[in-house]
């Protein structure tokens, strides 16, 4: 039977050797193509760029204050220099509006072809799954990585607008450069995507298990709360470090003089925990599945 | 080496906890058939075609598509094209983008074969318009766009005339049958006798997921079994004499008619004979039309044995352990 099968697989009715076969950049191509169509995009991408240019229309609007009232990381220099303006944006930013910018994609990418019927479509051509599997994930990793870029950006260019491409105070009151500054600003935004990409895996993997883009999108979101609400619980903080939450403020070692390494490397390990088995699970999810509906 | 069949289904049964969708399905397709697979909505023929397409995994049995199995690679539907029930597609870009799509996704020189897809199914002007503004027979023939791009050897289409007006019906069936023509192998599913009987030279018709009768649309139409009218000037006596003429079946009486099998032309030529011998005339004795409808619904609705069946039916004792 197996010399059967063999010789199938060089009967003419093969694709002609030499043809050329379609791979996971055909999906990632064509996987960006379906992204700018779709308003959920432009609602991420649009978030990333109008938060952090609310946030300085803010702060401008605000009476100088001087001291640090409100007690938060970087509260003090938040106009003293435009690059703590991303940072703060960062700081902020973990607790939703980061996680439901990815969670808009990932939790959509694959439940959208539920929704649309669509799965049986792609699935007949010669494509396998695993390279529709390869190209999706890659296609939402790489609009978790712009819309993190973009709000930084945006962020970097609004504060110097406002407040000046200064020297920044570091959290051990150090002063850098302002390049210098700049430079710690994308190293910290970097790190900022670890958990992201965790947080993009989850929303991967309920998007393959809900089939459902609303259910997928919100319950990233409320995954992602609800870890954040583990770490506030009495008698659980121990837990704290090891939090997907936590990972979160891993770039503020950058932030510190000498550079602490211990959070972003503890950030690296502990989002490879969440993230690597949710991946894969949501790979077998979708390699196993019966497309029976749609 | 002889070529591997189109579709070669063995023993092919899909159970989703206690419900059995499909419960025991074989055929072959051989290479230049048009093949129904017939039966009523709920049967299961979207399931089995899900299975032939390496959308569903079987719970038992084997599928073989050109003798590779389409479960374990998508390289075994090389050459193949189709779609399961309603055609879906992005409804947010345009038919062209998504041929376009479909193209890059089957490699080779698909994206070449788009102006001709697009107008074999005459949607070259609407190429440009989102397919979420289609009908249903838009979308239905922007399936059929999408198969050919792939330049297929073996097309599979689930019901594709459903939900089509009478128009669009005839289009596709003239579609279907020219593609056949072209040398493609075609199975095709339908509750439509008429459309199978229409298109198809070979057919197999299930039912509640089993099969019950597969082979050629002729032998099916010769198991119907050709039944004669016969009006007389005494009907009485008429039936007593049937009832005594070998290779004359039991008769009864349709519409105020007397109707019954027989073997062959030869038996009914006896019969004939016999009834002007004992003084009984002949008004009317001719065939009645062969009629599959009611041989479809006895094999899908009743108690699943085809009269006079020539053809030996699929064994029903296929039960699941």
């Amino acid at each position: 039977m197996s010399a059967v099968v063999e010789t199938a697989a060089a009967a003419p009715n093969a694709v002609p050797s030499g043809a050329r076969r379609p791979g996971i950049w055909a999906v990632y191509r064509w996987e960006l193509t379906k992204l700018r169509y779709q308003k959920r995009t432009y609602l991420g991408l649009g978030a990333a760029v109008l938060v952090p240019l609310l946030f300085v229309l803010a702060i401008g609007l605000q009476p100088h204050r001087h001291g640090g009232n409100n007690g938060f990381a970087f509260s003090d220099y938040l106009t003293k220099s435009g690059l703590v303006m991303p940072l703060v944006i960062l700081l902020f930013g973990a607790i939703w509006l980061f996680p439901l910018i990815v969670a808009l994609v990932a939790g959509d990418i694959f439940a959208s072809e539920d929704h649309n019927g669509t799965l049986k479509t792609v699935l007949t051509r010669s494509l396998e799954r695993q390279q529709i599997f390869a190209g999706k994930a890659l296609v939402t990793a790489t609009y978790a990585v712009v819309a993190i870029a973009l709000d930084g950006t945006v962020a970097v260019i609004a504060g110097c607008l406002e407040n000046g491409f200064n020297s920044l105070q570091t959290l051990s009151g150090t002063i850098v450069s302002a390049p210098k500054g700049l430079e710690l600003v994308y190293a910290s935004l970097l790190v900022y995507l670890v958990p992201i990409a965790a947080i993009v895996c989850i929303g991967l993997l309920l998007s393959t298990l809900f089939r459902n883009s609303a259910a997928a999108v919100v319950g990233t979101l409320m995954i992602s709360l609800v870890i954040q609400l583990l770490g506030i619980l009495p008698g659980l903080g121990s837990l704290q470090p090891y939090l997907l939450s936590t990972q979160f403020n891993a770039w503020q070692g950058f932030l510190r003089s000498p550079t602490d390494w211990d959070p972003i490397i503890r950030s690296l390990w502990v989002c490879a925990l969440y993230g690597v088995p949710t991946l894969f699970a949501a790979f077998l999810v979708f390699l196993r599945r019966d497309v029976a509906g749609g | 080496m002889t070529a591997a069949a189109p579709i070669e289904v063995r023993g092919l049964v899909k159970r989703y906890g206690e419900l059995t969708a499909v419960g025991g399905v074989d055929l072959t397709v051989e290479s230049g058939d048009v093949y129904g697979y017939l039966g009523p909505n709920g049967a299961g023929k979207t399931t089995s075609l899900r299975m032939m397409l390496g959308l569903i995994r079987p719970t038992e049995g084997t599928v073989r598509i050109f003798g590779r199995d389409p479960n374990a690679t998508v390289a075994a539907l090389e050459g193949v094209a189709g779609f399961v029930e309603a055609p879906a597609f992005y409804p947010y870009m345009s038919a062209r983008r998504n041929l376009e799509m479909m193209a890059a996704f089957d490699g080779g020189d698909a994206p070449s074969r788009i102006d001709l897809a697009l107008d074999t199914v005459e949607l070259t002007k609407r190429a440009g318009d989102r397919v979420g503004g289609f009908s249903h027979g838009m979308r239905q023939r922007m399936g059929i766009a999408a198969a050919l791009l792939r330049n297929p050897k073996l097309l599979l289409l689930d019901e594709p005339a459903t939900g089509l007006d009478p128009a669009g019906m005839r289009d596709m069936r003239l579609l279907i049958r020219r593609l056949a023509d072209e040398g493609m192998t075609v199975l095709l599913s339908s509750h439509l006798l008429a459309e199978v009987e229409e298109l198809c030279n070979r057919v197999a018709i299930v039912r509640g997921g089993r099969m019950v009768y597969e082979g050629t649309i002729a032998a099916l139409a010769r198991g119907a079994g050709v039944v004669y009218r016969l009006t007389t000037t005494d009907d009485a006596r008429a039936q007593a004499i049937c009832a005594a003429q070998p290779g004359i079946g039991e008769t009864k009486i349709q519409h105020g008619k007397i109707t019954f099998p027989a073997d062959d032309e030869a038996a009914v030529g006896e019969l004939s004979r016999a009834l002007i011998e004992a003084g009984v005339l002949i008004h009317e004795l001719a065939p009645q039309t062969v009629n599959l409808e009611d041989l479809f619904f006895s094999l899908t609705e009743g108690d699943g044995a085809a009269p006079h069946a020539t053809e030996p039916l699929v064994p029903a004792a296929r039960d699941a352990p």
